[in-house]
Order: C-alpha cells, then sequence, then structure tokens
C-alpha cells in the first residue's frame, strides 16, 4: 500500500509537470499588453489553431516584444481544464483573454462576469451573450471555400472532387458548402463526393476517406481541420490537386498543394486591442473575411496554376469583395 | 445508391481500405493479449504507441533509414513496457489506473518531443507498398492483399504466430497458467514476476511498432495525438477476441471493414446522416460483444497483483 501511494504521488508529480509546462507564464510590467489564448489543437497543426498562433506572433512582431507578449495553453480538448485555465489566466491580470473554439463559449459565459475588467474573446460565433466584456470572432469560411471550389472545378480533369470534413459543424461545413457550391456554380457537371469522418484528430481515418475518394475517380481533394495532414500525403501519393484551408498547407506537399484559403485573425485582433486601450472591453463581434484582409486565399508559388485559371479565380475574389458574386448555402 | 456499393471498385476498394485500417490494431492488440493471457492490463498502449509513432518518425526524417526507425520504436515500446512492468509487478500498483497514467505520459512526452525537436508537421517517404510479381497482378485480389507495405504483411504474419506461441509452446503455457492461476504456477516452478515482465516488455515493443506502422508506413506524418483513442479500441479488440489471436483478427477485421464501408457510403452519397455512418463501426463491434460474451472467460487473475505467499 505504501508503495501504492509512492506511485500515485509520482504520477501526480508528473501531471503537475506536464501541465505546468502548458500554463506557464511570466510576469511582466503593466506597461506590456498582455494576452493568454486557449486552444483545443496546437499552435503547430497547420489548421485552426497555428493560424491563432501566427496572427499573435505578426502582432508581436508589429507592436514590439516590449509593447505586447502572448502566452498559450493548447491541446484543451477537455472543456473543464479549459475553463480552469482561462479562469488562472483571468486572476493572473492579462489583458485579453481568447477562447480559441466554439466549444468554450458557455464556459466564457460564467466567467466573464467574474472579471469585469479582464477582455475575453471568442470564437467562432457571433454571439458576445450580451456582455460587456466578451468579444466575439467568426470567419467567412464559405467565401474562400468557394474561390477554392471554382478552382477545383476548374482543374479537375476526371470530373470528381474529393472532401475530406471532420464533423458536420461549424466553421468546418461552412468551408465546405462554400467549396461545393463554387464547384456547382462554374461546372455543375463536377461530381463533389463529401466524407465526414467523425473527428478532429483521426488522422488514419482521415487519410483513408483520402483514399476512397481517389479510388472513386478524385482527382482533385480538399479538406478541413488539422487531421487532414494525412490525406495530403496520400493526395500527394496519387498525384491529386489539394486546396488547403486555415492555414498555409503547401511545406507538406509543396508540388499538389494549389492555393489555401489562410485566416489572418491579426486584423481583427489590432481592432480588438485598439478598442481595448481606449477602454472597450468587448459587446462587439468581428469576422473575417475576402474583403477586410482577415481572409486570404494563398497561391502556392510551386504549383504552376494556368494563368486563365488564375485570372478566373482573382475575378472570383473580386466578385465576392464587391458583392456581385452571392454564395447561397444549403 | 445501395447498388453502387456493389461495383467491384468499391468492393476491392472497401477490402483494401480494411486490411490497412485494421495493421496498427492487430499489432497494438496482439501485444496486449499477451499481457492480458498473463494476467496484466495495460492500458497505457495508447501512449506507448505515440512515443512509438513519434520515435520512428523522428528517427526515420533525421536520417532517412526506416528500419533504423522501426527500430527505435521498438526499443521505446519497450523500455515504456519496462516501467509498466516495474510498476505493476514489482510495487503492485493498480493496473488500470497506473496504465492511464502511462498513458498520459506518452501522450505528454510525444508532444512535447514533437514540439522541441520538430514544431511543425512534416512528411516522410514511408515504407513503400510491396509488388509482387505475380501475386500483385492478379484483378481484385492483388491490389486487396498483395499491394500493400511491409508492415501489413508483418501484421498478419504476427497472428498465427502468436497464436502458436500461445497455445503450442511451453512458454505460451506458462504464460496462461500465470494468468489463470499464478499462485499454481509460481509453487510448480514457473517464475511468475519474469513472464509478467516478458509479456508486458513484448506489448510495449509491439504498440511501438503499432505506432511506427502509423507514422512511417501507412500515414507518413506524425501530428500529435495521431492514435486518437486507437490504443484505446485495441484493447477493447482483446476483449472481443476472446483473449486469442485469432479471435482479435476477426475483431480488428470487422471493425476496420465496417470503417471503411462507411467512408465508401457517404462518399457514394447514400443518404444516410454523417454522424450516423462514422458510428457504424463501433455499433456493430458492441452488438457483437453482446451476442457472443457469454461464451468466453476472461484470464482468471486479470488486473490481479502477484504477491507471492510465504
Amino acid at each position: 500500500m505504501k508503495k501504492f501511494t509512492w506511485f500515485v504521488t509520482l504520477v501526480l508529480a508528473f501531471a503537475l509537470v506536464l501541465s505546468a509546462c502548458g500554463t506557464a507564464a511570466t510576469q511582466a510590467p503593466a506597461a506590456k499588453f498582455r494576452v493568454a489564448v486557449v486552444m483545443p489543437s496546437s499552435t503547430t497543426d497547420l489548421a485552426f489553431g497555428q493560424s491563432m498562433y501566427d496572427a499573435l506572433v505578426k502582432v508581436q512582431k508589429e507592436m514590439g516584444a516590449d509593447k505586447f507578449e502572448f502566452v498559450y495553453s493548447e491541446g484543451m480538448f477537455v472543456v473543464d481544464d479549459a475553463a480552469a485555465a482561462i479562469r488562472d489566466y483571468a486572476t493572473q491580470g492579462f489583458d485579453l483573454i481568447i477562447a480559441h473554439g466554439s466549444q468554450y463559449g458557455s464556459s466564457l459565459q460564467e466567467i466573464a462576469p467574474d472579471f469585469p475588467k479582464t477582455s475575453f474573446a471568442w470564437g467562432t460565433t457571433v454571439d458576445t451573450f450580451g456582455q460587456p466584456n466578451i468579444f466575439a470572432y467568426e470567419a467567412l469560411s464559405q467565401e474562400g471555400g468557394y474561390v477554392n471550389g471554382v478552382l477545383a472545378a476548374t482543374l479537375s480533369k476526371s470530373g470528381v472532387i474529393g472532401v475530406v470534413g471532420p464533423i458536420e459543424t461549424g466553421d468546418a461545413k461552412l468551408y465546405i458548402d462554400g467549396f461545393a457550391a463554387g464547384v456547382a456554380a462554374t461546372n455543375p457537371d463536377v461530381k463533389v463526393n463529401v466524407n465526414y469522418i467523425g473527428s478532429f484528430s483521426d488522422v488514419a481515418l482521415a487519410s483513408e476517406a483520402a483514399t476512397t475518394h481517389i479510388s472513386a475517380g478524385a482527382d482533385v481533394l480538399t479538406g478541413s481541420a488539422q487531421m487532414v495532414v494525412g490525406a495530403i500525403g496520400k493526395a500527394e501519393e496519387a498525384k491529386a490537386l489539394w486546396f488547403g484551408t486555415q492555414s498555409n498547407q503547401a511545406s507538406l506537399a509543396p508540388s499538389i498543394v494549389v492555393a489555401s484559403q489562410v485566416y489572418h485573425w491579426e486584423v481583427m485582433l489590432k481592432e480588438m486591442i485598439a478598442l481595448i486601450q481606449k477602454g472597450t472591453l468587448g459587446g462587439q463581434s468581428f469576422t473575417a473575411n475576402l474583403a477586410n484582409g482577415g481572409q486570404v486565399i494563398e497561391f502556392n508559388s510551386g504549383y504552376s496554376l494556368p494563368a486563365d485559371a488564375q485570372a478566373l479565380a482573382d475575378k472570383t475574389i473580386k466578385g465576392i469583395i464587391d458583392g456581385s458574386i452571392k454564395i447561397t448555402l444549403p | 445508391m445501395i447498388s453502387d456499393l456493389f461495383t467491384t471498385t468499391v468492393l476491392i476498394g472497401i477490402l483494401a481500405s480494411g486490411i490497412r485500417l485494421s495493421t496498427p490494431y492487430l499489432f497494438a492488440a496482439i501485444g496486449e493479449t499477451f499481457g492480458q493471457k498473463s494476467g496484466v492490463l495495460n492500458l497505457g498502449v495508447e501512449g506507448q504507441m505515440l512515443l512509438g509513432a513519434f520515435a520512428s518518425f523522428y528517427v526515420a526524417l533525421t536520417t532517412g533509414n526506416l528500419w533504423l526507425g522501426l527500430l527505435t520504436a521498438m526499443f521505446v515500446g519497450a523500455l515504456m513496457g519496462l516501467a509498466m512492468a516495474y510498476v505493476t509487478v514489482n510495487l503492485h500498483a493498480e493496473q488500470g489506473i497506473s496504465g492511464i497514467g502511462f498513458y498520459l505520459f506518452g501522450l505528454g512526452m510525444s508532444d512535447l518531443l514533437f514540439q522541441k525537436l520538430m514544431g511543425t508537421v512534416e512528411t516522410v517517404k514511408g515504407f513503400p507498398e510491396i509488388y509482387i510479381p505475380g501475386l500483385s497482378d492478379i484483378p481484385g485480389i492483388g491490389k486487396i492483399f498483395f499491394s500493400q507495405n511491409i508492415l501489413v504483411y508483418l501484421a498478419y504474419l504476427l497472428v498465427p504466430l502468436a497464436w502458436f506461441v500461445l497455445n503450442k509452446t511451453t512458454l505460451g503455457l506458462k504464460i496462461r497458467s500465470v494468468g489463470e492461476n499464478p499462485d499454481a504456477a509460481d509453487s510448480l516452478g514457473v517464475n511468475v514476476a519474469r513472464i509478467r515482465y516478458f509479456t508486458i516488455i513484448l506489448g510495449g515493443t509491439l504498440s511501438g511498432v503499432a505506432g511506427a506502422s502509423m507514422s512511417i508506413a501507412l500515414l507518413n506524418v506524425f501530428q500529435q495525438n495521431m492514435t486518437s483513442g486507437l490504443g484505446f479500441i485495441a484493447v477493447a479488440l482483446v476483449y472481443f477476441g476472446a483473449w486469442s489471436p485469432i479471435g482479435v483478427l476477426g475483431g480488428a477485421l470487422l471493425f476496420s471493414f465496417i470503417n471503411s464501408l462507411q467512408l465508401w457510403m457517404q462518399v457514394l452519397s447514400i443518404p444516410i446522416p454523417s454522424d450516423i455512418a462514422v458510428m457504424m463501426p463501433y455499433v456493430v463491434t458492441i452488438l457483437v460483444l453482446v451476442a457472443t460474451v457469454s461464451k468466453v472467460r476472461a484470464p482468471s487473475a486479470l488486473s490481479k497483483p502477484f504477491e507471492r505467499g510465504d
């Protein structure tokens, strides 16, 4: 029994060390603007989590490391853990705490009123719960999805396109519906096969879904969320084209990634910071779209896109920005 | 359309996918079978797989040598097994709890190493599909069975080998007796601790290979938590397979085939909600388990620490 107690102590010590790695924060003089972000996935997922991390790095470069500092807790798939981290950060007096995941909403709704001097932000959503210290942010992912869809329909020779999705909800569903709309508007004869694998983390199943699409005749693929990294590899093996979203995925397979829709959260982050510094701690919602630069289609320079396809993409982006192209979602 | 499911392309696709998907389950669940047969429940499989997946990927990425990567995964898995064996056999720790401890350690450690050593998702050129002259060209069969990578073949060779060792050798007899009645085995001169050390380390080694089969053979990437619960399903498959390598094979294949079937059903636009489709493998597995469970019995000493009476 004594040995058992010793072992439990050891396990707990490990747990403490591991969790401490996640939430360690440094004390800083008050002049610095301090941001903490809590995210389900990781800062290196080439998807949703990384898009926020990259944005914070950019803001820090612009404002300078002496004026802006950020810390993060990643891997917060368990909402209870995330809620605890959010509360910890609030207690430590951070200026802005970002809950980067729509599953954190109800926790934030509970925590925010306890820290009226702290500003909170969460996404993707438009709901600030009517709280004066909660910002909301969302991305119109269907816009980039539409542009990718237009290009995919143009480049597909087999007339079959495969989509690997996580769970049929939120940002992924917006992107995929927009993508399908873009394909349908360009060439209604092209077939879009959609596969939701029911998980944000099952790399094996996502990659098998890609293989399935390829066996079903797809020569162009796309997919949303962080588990698609294996699917991109399968597309590369089969020399099928890939369209990315959430982060620039060209580094994974430089020869087949045509374009990626990338989120530039720094656009809304800068607005948010300006508001906070003037004393507005929340109550507003932000939208990242092609028009305000919160979303950008990044073309992969390693892939030589035919000039007419590039022109069509540019025209589509312009059309969405000026409103002449309306995206109808199912 | 439902009728689209019965074309050769689709059937071949489903079977080939199913064989690939079942590979990591086979390595991990056969390893776990050895442990449980000797009376040790190891819930740390997932953590061992993650560390194996990372170790093999990192070594393959930096040295370009896939076999060295595979060996590293085996070594790392064996080390994890050794630690688990020490904790459960020498310290008599509660097996379920310590297994979860090792899972969390593997999850956190593989993530930490990934962040520090790589920092971003990269790809390697993994074990290629092997072309076997003649066999690979057989229509249908060739695409399903003879166009896979080396680790898939090894996984399938492991099944009869494990069955033979467990049922037809003295070592297998010792393992089973230690799992059924360690006191009796001990009185007959079987070294219970040594047998359990052996099975747990073997289990860890195979879990490491299971991880490597994902990161450097089937998927050729490493991402945090990439096994996403697969190791726990492997533990469940041991129960499903009634502690027999052949049963484990049946369970792994059933689960994987239904998983690849549901992938195809969505691709062929068969009108069922995706949430229902992804549930199918789990529901069918539970139904089969319920239908067959009355006939099997777990090893009597499973999850009971052995303390030698003086």
